[in-house]
């Protein structure tokens, strides 16, 4: 049991050696853990821990007794899970270092450059850091227990004194309590699965563990990420539930998962958040009868033998009469049949696996969004006032507290529409919109989106659902062959009576024997218990992922390789055609369900006569998914901070001619970084060019998109392209995707090329979007950026990327993204930004161009070119909040037209520009200013490239403006940036950073 | 398939001498009454000796001209019904007698008491899987939230009516799944808007007039499925079904449609 924690304390006393050792383990790409869902099974022991664990035991192994080793390795999978957060921190370390640096002053750049890439490249080194903060954190956490290690006995303890143990309690879906011991910094799965495993359930992907945060509401446990870091400083309290109700839940193959989802729903039931009508209350409340207590026996149930259920949020004796009534006819059904009934009448309801938001819409009129299987709900207090199924959603996003939907144009309109809701805060807009991703991923992808691999510019969440999608879970589900599990069925009854002393099970002392004898018929006997292996079958992925099409049988016209062979194929051409086999409807709900649902219930109409139903208003409110308790806090924002930060990252490479770099890379800052000579990395040039020293500068700016407007020239664009651009965020490997820096987010729902039902809505329309295609063509890192630009329509642009490829092969190692997982980076549209000094403009002419530009870069020949890219305009109708768009009657007049204005220019310029040699052949500076806006935010990079005699400088510079309300952490969003920086130009350091901090009130909108 | 339209009961009124003067109406047409009763007699004949339903007859009231159409005081689906709040002041007490039917017919009552809430059951479609409510003249967003509380095990969701008097003037389901639908642009933007908002997918039958769209479909185990429709449009995709053509054009004089004349329970 010894954990990384432990170990890493040996780190600290030999920081230096490890440093030396290892240092090359810090790839950046490898640390995140796979998004793999299978892969990251982490009951697995020989799940492979991140690049880091095993370098890290090889250096510690020499301190570490023989028999502790042994341990370590049996608990690998720990290490390989928390492996990411620990990039991250250091990375914070890095940046105060690089602060300090920075006050000190620039002329120190080089020296920093040398010690940040070892820091970057020794991951061993990033554990002494974290384990400061870590011990910070144990301070302030009181129910946090700090658990030495039994085992290790007293010389583990000592060496071990770091290792922290939490204890995690988790509330069943029977209202029982689980208690488990987990590593303070183990990650949500962990603890997932070993619920699971107490549970013995096998299909788990249905399910999710759920705490509630400091506002009361109640969040999803990301598995991928650390439990720690969610749960902030909450109680280590969870709770068991349903996340994805499925469908069809006789489809499912176990008895188990439908009994644990009957649980969830007479959970549902019973606090009111799924309504239903006194009938169907009757109806489900005998089937839990049947099911919990076996036939109605006249002589052991007298009338009162149910008052400790609870059927419905106010339960009257009339219902209970009822509900015996019924149970009275269920006799003979076993508990199994009974719940199957009891599923197959509530899947009917119209608000099952409806997860409901509070929200507003534009005109500050209280809805309610509800997220399902089948896409996105308005409500307005009881009544649906519109609906957007997922075939329609092109993109979802979220910029502070807003909640915006991209919809796909009707078969008569000509633009996408987008619609806003305002959510209470920013929080709830993250959730809601974390909360499409993962339904539209689960029920309508065939498999998550594939990871990035690069990233050039990233903002915002890179939350993506990693689990298992419905149609593999259901494939990994037809492989499940074991005896069914024995499992006992806890009498809500009883459950109802132990509330105040719940039974606690622990990991270690799980007896499956619990209260038997009561349930007498209930009890399923399905014999043994034996169910680990089984789950080795489900376990692999790639069958899953494989065999999907086998299963499911949709049409295959392009599922997982072929798919993406295309995608890379278009990135080149500038084309990408959306596949818009799009069309999932789910019907599951066949009209016979529903008939023979309304005929099961008309059946017992004639013992109802007398029933009233009674209308309770209030219980709409409990159905609200986050809160069932409390009332979302309707707080208009404090205060809108902004804080600008500059990340100069530069990285030079020297083949020879390394004192003339710092001359050629001319540009003011290029001049600090200059001095760059021993440590950097020597990088000879393949092509006999001359050495290139490529210093890297990004600025990230997130402005309002109002700003945009004035910089582009309407009369400049030649071409409308709409381009859409802005932080799109794919990746799921972000270290920290949940700091709240991530002021917003979008999700481009992209159609699957495999649909998992068989649509039959043919409604929607299948026309492809182009244009957004192309904008999501992201350029994977410096390198593809050609390739995007070529996407645009300036010719000019086209041209040139191949050219400059081979030049900047840096990156070479990284794979291309493919197009739909460009990081947002990609920034579509170059916009020059005034505070760069190298920075074009749009007053260059843009005549020179295409083809002598790239045959100039290629040949390195002396020439000045300046493109400059006249501005895209791009028009939306932005439909602010407009939930009644679909009943609109007149047409539209509150659709405010609005002009998105993005422009992009790519500007090749003399060198004489960097002061270095005025205009002198023979040197040819780059310069792309790339910018992406989404709605909230502003991404500028500023790219500088220069090619001079012997060496080249990239300088990026990334400049970031954070927006968002107080609760930003400014720290945690600054280490973001600059980690990302650094992930996405592994080879390039950070020469500065600048922070920028305004504090504005902001008249919130709210 | 089974369940849907198979209907037990059937709750009519009478017509009032008074329906041919003082009857509200958009147009302004004579009626002859005599024609109408005519007609009244024979739709009510169809459902009691052809379809075999078991009609309970509820005297007219002089006071209330438009009482004859009770399709309006209430909304009946299961075993529930909700006694509607109808949108027209003159028409309100047309509700009590058709309480009184339906309660004893032993069903659970709902009654719209909020003052503000108005329905007319002329707005609201049940398809078998969910509640359509037009918001009309007659019925405004406080009167579906009430039926949608009425009936929670039902999505309910709202479709604006324009230049039609009901959301059923132009449309009624003819089968199960099945939505006949008028050619009118009204019509078909209302039923576009029922398409997006529906998880359910609907065959649609449209036919040029609306209301021809306005049909009684009806699924009896005896007599297979029939549908009332109206004058001599033919639902040519029907042919499975039953078709009983009932005159109805004194009574559309006064905005009356087929549905408008019986309650129909299951």
């Amino acid at each position: 049991m010894t954990t990384e924690v432990g170990s890493e304390s040996d780190v600290k006393k030999v920081p230096e050696v490890q440093q030396q050792t290892a240092p090359a383990s810090a790839e950046p790409s490898q640390e995140e853990s796979p998004s793999d869902p299978e892969a990251a099974a982490s009951l697995e022991p020989s799940s492979p821990p991140a690049d880091g664990g095993p370098k890290k035991e090889k250096g510690i192994s020499r301190f570490l007794p023989p028999w502790l080793k042994r341990q370590k390795s049996q608990s690998q999978d720990k290490p390989g899970e928390s492996s990411a957060p620990p990039k991250q921190e250091s990375v914070e370390a890095v940046q105060e270092e690089q602060e300090e640096k920075h006050g000190a002053g620039a002329a120190t750049a080089s020296t920093e450059q040398t010690e940040e890439e070892k820091s970057i490249g020794s991951a061993d080194t990033q554990p002494v850091r974290e384990e400061k903060s870590e011990e910070k954190e144990v301070e302030t956490k009181e129910e946090e227990q700090v658990i030495p290690h039994e085992a290790s006995g007293l010389s583990a303890l000592k060496l071990n004194k770091k290792m922290k143990m939490v204890v995690c309690h988790v509330t069943l879906l029977d209202g029982s309590q689980f208690s488990c011991e987990v590593e303070k910094r183990a990650k949500g799965q962990y603890l997932f699965f070993q619920v699971c495993e107490h549970l013995n359930l096998l299909e788990k992907d249905y399910f999710g563990l759920s705490f509630k945060d400091n506002a009361e509401q109640r969040c999803w446990l990301d598995p991928t990420k650390e439990i720690k870091r969610q749960i902030r400083n909450s109680q280590w309290q969870f709770a068991f539930s349903v996340k994805f109700y499925p469908l069809d839940p006789s489809q499912l193959t176990e008895d188990i998962t439908r009994y644990l989802l009957c649980l969830q729903l007479r959970q549902d039931i019973a606090s009111g958040r799924l309504p239903c009508s006194f009938v169907t209350h009757a109806l489900l409340g005998s089937y839990t009868l049947q099911a919990e207590l076996g036939d109605h026996d006249p002589e052991e149930h007298r009338l009162d033998y149910i008052s400790d259920f609870q059927f419905a949020p106010n339960q009257t004796k009339e219902l209970e009469e009822k509900v015996v009534e019924l149970h009275k006819s269920h006799r003979g059904m076993t508990p199994a049949q009974s719940d199957a009934q009891f599923l197959e009448n509530a899947k009917k309801l119209s608000m099952y696996g409806v997860d409901l938001h509070h929200a507003k819409d534009s005109e500050g009129v209280d809805i309610m969004l509800g997220v399902c299987a089948n896409g996105l709900l308005i409500y307005k207090d009881r009544l649906r006032i519109n609906r957007f199924a997922w075939p329609k959603i092109l993109k979802i996003s979220y910029k502070r507290s807003n909640f915006y939907i991209k919809i796909r144009p009707g078969e008569t309109e000509q633009f996408e529409s987008t619609v806003g809701f305002k959510l209470p805060n920013h929080r709830a807009a993250k959730r809601v919109w974390k909360v499409c991703v993962e339904h539209h991923t689960f029920f309508r992808l065939v498999s998550p989106e594939q990871p990035t691999k690069t990233k050039f510019l990233t903002l915002g969440s890179k939350f993506r659902y990693s689990g298992r999608t419905q149609a593999q879970t259901r494939q990994a589900s037809s492989l499940i062959d074991r005896p069914a599990p024995y499992f006992q069925r806890t009498s809500s009854k009883r459950i109802s009576r132990s509330l105040d002393g719940a039974p606690v099970v622990n990991v270690s002392d799980y007896s499956q024997a619990a209260g038997a004898g009561e349930n007498g018929p209930a009890l399923e006997l399905n014999s043994d218990s034996k169910s680990q292996q089984v789950e080795v079958v489900e376990e692999p992925d790639a069958d899953a992922a494989t065999s999907i099409s086998s299963e499911t049988a949709f049409e295959t016209d392009g599922a997982g390789a072929p798919e993406r062979k295309s995608k890379l194929r278009v990135q080149g051409e500038n084309i990408y055609v959306r596949h818009s086999n799009l069309m999932l409807e789910d019907l599951d709900k066949t009209q016979e369900d529903v008939l023979k649902h309304q005929a099961s219930i008309s059946e017992l109409k004639r013992s109802f006569m007398e029933a009233t139903p009674d209308p309770m208003p209030s219980q709409w409110d409990k159905r609200l998914t986050g809160s069932p308790a409390t009332t979302l806090r309707l707080q208009a924002q404090g205060s809108l901070e902004e804080e600008l930060t500059s990340l100069f990252l530069s990285k030079a490479c020297f083949s020879g001619l390394a004192g003339s770099c710092s001359t050629a890379a001319a540009p003011a800052e290029a001049s600090k970084v200059s001095a760059p000579p021993a440590s950097a990395e020597v990088k000879p040039e393949v092509n006999g060019q001359p050495e290139v020293v490529e210093v890297v500068e990004e600025t990230v700016v997130i402005e309002e998109v109002v700003k945009a407007k004035p910089k582009s020239p309407a009369p400049e664009v030649p071409a409308t392209v709409e381009t859409e651009c802005a932080a799109e965020v794919k990746e799921e490997r972000s270290l920290s995707s949940d700091s709240d820096s991530e002021e917003e987010a979008e999700y481009h729902a992209q159609p699957p090329t495999t649909t998992t039902h068989n649509n039959k809505k043919k409604q929607e329309p299948e026309e492809e979007q182009e244009a957004v295609l192309i904008q999501q063509a992201p350029p994977s890192g410096i390198e593809s950026q050609p390739i995007t630009e070529a996407a645009e329509p300036a010719p000019s642009a086209e041209e040139e990327k191949p050219a400059e490829l081979p030049e900047e092969e840096v990156h070479a190692d990284e794979p291309l993204a493919t197009p739909d997982e460009a990081p947002n980076g990609h920034a579509l549209q170059a916009k020059a930004p005034p505070t760069l000094r190298a920075a074009p403009t749009e007053e260059e002419e843009p005549h020179i161009v295409n083809g002598s530009a790239s045959r100039v870069e290629a040949e390195h020949l002396p020439q000045v070119i300046c493109c400059s890219e006249p501005p895209v305009v791009k028009t939306e109708m932005v439909t602010i909040s407009d939930t009644f768009a679909a009943q609109k009657t007149e047409i539209s007049t509150k659709e405010v037209p609005i002009v998105h204005t993005e422009t992009k220019t790519i500007t090749y310029e003399a060198a004489q520009l960097d002061g270095n040699g005025d205009g002198e052949p023979g040197v040819l500076m780059t310069a792309q200013t790339i910018t992406s806006e989404s709605l909230c935010t502003t991404t500028t990079t500023h790219i500088t490239k220069t090619l001079k005699g012997g060496l080249s400088e990239t300088r990026i510079e990334k400049r970031i403006v954070i927006t968002g309300d107080s609760d930003i952490d400014h720290d945690q969003a600054l280490a973001q940036a600059i980690k990302e920086a650094k992930e996405q130009h592994p080879d390039m350091s950070v020469t500065r950073v600048v922070v920028h901090k305004e504090t504005e009130l902001a008249e919130d909108e709210d | 398939m089974s369940g849907f339209g198979s209907f037990t009961h059937a709750v009519v009124r009478a017509l009032p001498q008074s329906l041919a003067k003082e009857a509200l109406r958009t147009g302004s047409l004579e009626v002859d009454l005599l024609k109408a009763q005519e007609e009244h007699d024979k739709y009510v004949s169809v459902l009691k000796h052809r379809l075999g339903l078991e009609v309970v007859e509820l005297p007219a009231d002089e006071a209330l001209p438009d009482c004859v159409f009770v399709e309006d005081a209430a909304v009946v689906c299961g075993d529930t019904a909700l006694i509607t709040r109808p949108g027209a002041e003159s028409r309100r007490k047309e509700t009590e007698a058709m309480k009184a039917a339906l309660t004893e017919l032993g069903l659970s009552i709902v009654e719209m008491t909020d003052e503000s809430a108005t329905l007319d059951g002329g707005d609201v479609l049940f398809t078998g899987r969910e509640f359509f409510v037009g918001l009309s003249m007659r019925t405004n967003q406080r009167g579906a939230e009430i039926l949608a509380d009425a009936f929670k095990d039902y999505a309910v969701s709202t479709v604006p009516v324009q230049d039609r008097l009901h959301l059923k003037s132009f449309c009624s389901m003819a089968g199960p799944g099945l939505i006949a639908i008028g050619a009118s642009e009204a019509a078909q933007k209302a039923l576009k808007i029922m398409q997006q908002m529906s998880d359910h997918n609907y065959d649609k039958l449209t036919l040029p007039d609306d209301l021809a769209a306005n049909c009684v479909y009806m699924n009896l185990p005896s007599k297979g499925d029939s549908a009332l429709r109206l004058l001599l449009q033919v639902f040519e995709k029907l042919k499975d079904h039953m078709l009983i053509p009932v005159s109805n054009q004194e009574k559309v004089k006064v905005d009356g449609a087929l549905t408008c004349c019986s309650v129909l329970r299951i």
